[in-house]
C-alpha cells in the first residue's frame, strides 16, 4: 500500500508525526535534532519523492546514524524501559538499569574493558563493557543508573552489554542486591549423569568435575571426592534443572560422603552411589528454593511433599466446568 | 560459573504430561512436528495436548516376563480410572530390573514415553516405555492423582480456546466430546477420600479390575501377540 493514497492521507500525517517523534527521541542523546526537523525530512521523502513511509523512516534514521557516527545496533529501537535484572528474558532488548556493581572479574579477552556482576533488589546479572565503547570505568560497590544497555542471551542465561550509547550516572543511593532466589515445585523425573559420588580437581580455584580422572584444565590430577545431584523437576508444564550440593545431597538422600565412598569401594564402582540415590528420590514431589545459576536452580532449601492439600479445590474446579 | 562440565543440552527436555489411564488409553494418534528422523514423536491426548513423555504414579498390580529369547517385562499399573501397560526390555535395563524385583502390589512412579502399536485386529494400543520406575509411598500417589486431575481440567478448560491447535487436532482425530474426561477427573478425586491406606486401595483397585476383567483380558491378549513391537 502506498502511504499517500486517497483518504489514508490524514492517517499518514499522524503516522509520520509518530515516526518523527520516535526518531527524534532515539537520537536526542547523540545529535542535535528536533522533531520538526525529522518530520520535514520524512515529509519530503514521502510526499515529493513518493517513498513509502517505512522506507523513508529507515532512510532518515540512517542519515542520523551516520551523522552521530554510531552503528545501527548501538541505537535503541524506541526508548528503553527501566527494568529489574531478573525481568530480563529476551535477547537484544534495550533497557535501563539501576544497579550496584557487585563484582569485577578478570577480562579474558583484550577487547573487553570490564566484565563482572551487576545487581539490584531482584538479583544479579553479568555485564560486559568493550574497549571500543570508550566508557568510563565502573567502580566496585558503587551504584549507578545505566541507560541504553543491550541484553544478550547465551544458552538460556542473560547478560547485558554496555555500548557507546550507554550513559552512566553515579547515584548516591545504596542499592540492596537480591539473590535471584526462585522457588519451584514438581516431581523429580530425572537424575542426570554427573550425579552421586564425583571427583573434583584439587587445584586452587578449580572445582571442575573430573572425567576419567582428568580435569579439562589441569589434566590428570588426584581428585577430591564430593557428592552432588543434578536432577530435573517437572510440574507437568515446565521442566527445571536443579543442583543439590554435597550438604543438600546428604540431607536429601540420607547418604553421607563417607558412606558413599564405602559403597563405591565395596562395589568397586562409583555409579552404585547414584543408583542408590535414584531409588530414594526419583518420582517424588519436592519444593526447592535457591538462587539460579545459568539454567540451574541451586537447592539451598527443599522439602519433600507429604501429600496433596488441595484435592477439595480441584474437585470444586471439576464441578464448575 | 567455573564448572566447565555443564554439558549443553541445547535441545530442551520434553515436559512429562499428567494423564489418567482412562484418557491415555483412548489416545492412538501420533505425530511429529518436523520431518527430521530424530524429531520427537508425540501422542495426541484426547483433551488436546501432545505428549512425548508422561509421569504416572499408581499401583503396580502385576509383573510378567513376556519375552521369548530375552527378558521383556510387562507391568500393569493401575490408577483410579484404569490401567497403564508398561513394557521394559534390554534397552531399558533399569526399568526392567525394577519390574523383575518389585513385589506387587506396590505404589510406583513411572517416567516414560508413550508408544503405540497396531494389533492384528487393526486396533491401536498404547503403552508406556519406561525411563525409570521407582517405588514410592501413598502420599506421592495421592498427590499425583490431584495434580493429574488439575492438569486434565486445565486442558479441558482450554479445549475451546482460540488457537489451541492440539485441541483442534484432537477434535479431528477423536471428536470433541471432552466432557467425559471431567467425569474421569471426578472419579479420580473421589477415590482419594476413601483410600488412605495401601491395603484398602489395592483392594479397591483389584475390585475394579475384576469388574471389567473380560475387557482387560482381551486387551492383554492383544498386547501379548503384539510383543515385542514397542522395541526401538
Amino acid at each position: 500500500m502506498s502511504p499517500i493514497e486517497n483518504t489514508a492521507e490524514a492517517t499518514t500525517m499522524t503516522e509520520l508525526r509518530t515516526h518523527a517523534a520516535e526518531i527524534a527521541e532515539q537520537f536526542s542523546d547523540h545529535v542535535d535534532v528536533t522533531e520538526d526537523e525529522v518530520e520535514s525530512k520524512l515529509q519530503q521523502l514521502v510526499e515529493e519523492y513518493q517513498v513509502p513511509l517505512d522506507e523513508a523512516t529507515r532512510s532518515v534514521r540512517n542519515s542520523y546514524l551516520e551523522e552521530a557516527g554510531i552503528e545501527r545496533d548501538e541505537i535503541s529501537q524506541g526508548g528503553s524501559d527501566q527494568v529489574l535484572v531478573n525481568e530480563i528474558d529476551q535477547d537484544e532488548q534495550w533497557v535501563d538499569l539501576r544497579v550496584k556493581l557487585v563484582d569485577l572479574w578478570d577480562p579474558r579477552s583484550d577487547s573487553i574493558s570490564q566484565v563482572g556482576l551487576l545487581g539490584d533488589e531482584s538479583g544479579t546479572i553479568k555485564f560486559v563493557a568493550f574497549k571500543t565503547s570508550e566508557l568510563e570505568k565502573l567502580a566496585e560497590g558503587q551504584s549507578y543508573e545505566l541507560s541504553n544497555v543491550v541484553t544478550d542471551e547465551y544458552e538460556g542465561t542473560y547478560s547485558v552489554k554496555l555500548n557507546r550509547t550507554t550513559t552512566i550516572t553515579e547515584i548516591d543511593e545504596e542499592i540492596e542486591v537480591g539473590d535471584n532466589s526462585e522457588t519451584i515445585e514438581g516431581a523429580l523425573v530425572d537424575v542426570q549423569s554427573g550425579s552421586g559420588l564425583i571427583k573434583r580437581c584439587p587445584e586452587d580455584d578449580c572445582t571442575r568435575v573430573l572425567q576419567n580422572g582428568r580435569c579439562a584444565e589441569h589434566g590428570e590430577v588426584d581428585g577430591e571426592f564430593d557428592l552432588r545431584i543434578k536432577a530435573v523437576l517437572d510440574d507437568g508444564q515446565t521442566v527445571q534443572d536443579v543442583i543439590f550440593n554435597r550438604e543438600a545431597t546428604e540431607e536429601l538422600t540420607g547418604i553421607e560422603l563417607e558412606e558413599a565412598k564405602q559403597l563405591a569401594k565395596d562395589a568397586l564402582d562409583t555409579t552404585v552411589v547414584a543408583d542408590e540415590m535414584r531409588a530414594d528420590i526419583l518420582g517424588r514431589y519436592y519444593t526447592v528454593t535457591g538462587p539460579t545459576l545459568g539454567r540451574y536452580v541451586l537447592a539451598n532449601e527443599f522439602e519433600q511433599h507429604d501429600g496433596p492439600a488441595d484435592a477439595e479445590r480441584v474437585l470444586i474446579k471439576a464441578r464448575s466446568i | 560459573m567455573s564448572e566447565s562440565e555443564s554439558e549443553s543440552e541445547s535441545v530442551s527436555r520434553e515436559v512429562a504430561q499428567r494423564v489418567f489411564a482412562a484418557e491415555f488409553n483412548d489416545a492412538s494418534y501420533t505425530f511429529k512436528e518436523s520431518d527430521d528422523d530424530r524429531a520427537p514423536v508425540y501422542l495426541l491426548l484426547p483433551t488436546g495436548e501432545r505428549a512425548n513423555r508422561i509421569f504416572v504414579v499408581g499401583t503396580l498390580t502385576e509383573t510378567e516376563d513376556v519375552g521369548e529369547d530375552n527378558e521383556y517385562w510387562r507391568g500393569r499399573i493401575v490408577d483410579p480410572t484404569g490401567t497403564f501397560f508398561v513394557y521394559a526390555g534390554q534397552y531399558q535395563p533399569d526399568a526392567a530390573s525394577a519390574l523383575r524385583e518389585l513385589e506387587p502390589p506396590a505404589y510406583v512412579a513411572v517416567v516414560g514415553k508413550p508408544r503405540t502399536y497396531e494389533t492384528d485386529d487393526g486396533d491401536i494400543n498404547v503403552s508406556v516405555r519406561p525411563e525409570s520406575i521407582t517405588e514410592v509411598d501413598a502420599a506421592t500417589r495421592d498427590q499425583w492423582v490431584v495434580e493429574t486431575a488439575d492438569r486434565t481440567l486445565d486442558r479441558i478448560d482450554a479445549f475451546d480456546a482460540a488457537g489451541n491447535e492440539y485441541a483442534r487436532m484432537a477434535g479431528d482425530e477423536y471428536g470433541d466430546a471432552v466432557a467425559k474426561y471431567t467425569e474421569t477427573v471426578v472419579e479420580g478425586l473421589e477415590s482419594l477420600e476413601t483410600t488412605d491406606e495401601l491395603d484398602a486401595d489395592v483392594a479397591a483397585d483389584s475390585d475394579g479390575d475384576t469388574a471389567d476383567a473380560t475387557d482387560d483380558d482381551a486387551e492383554g491378549d492383544a498386547v501379548d501377540t503384539a510383543d515385542p513391537s514397542p522395541q526401538p
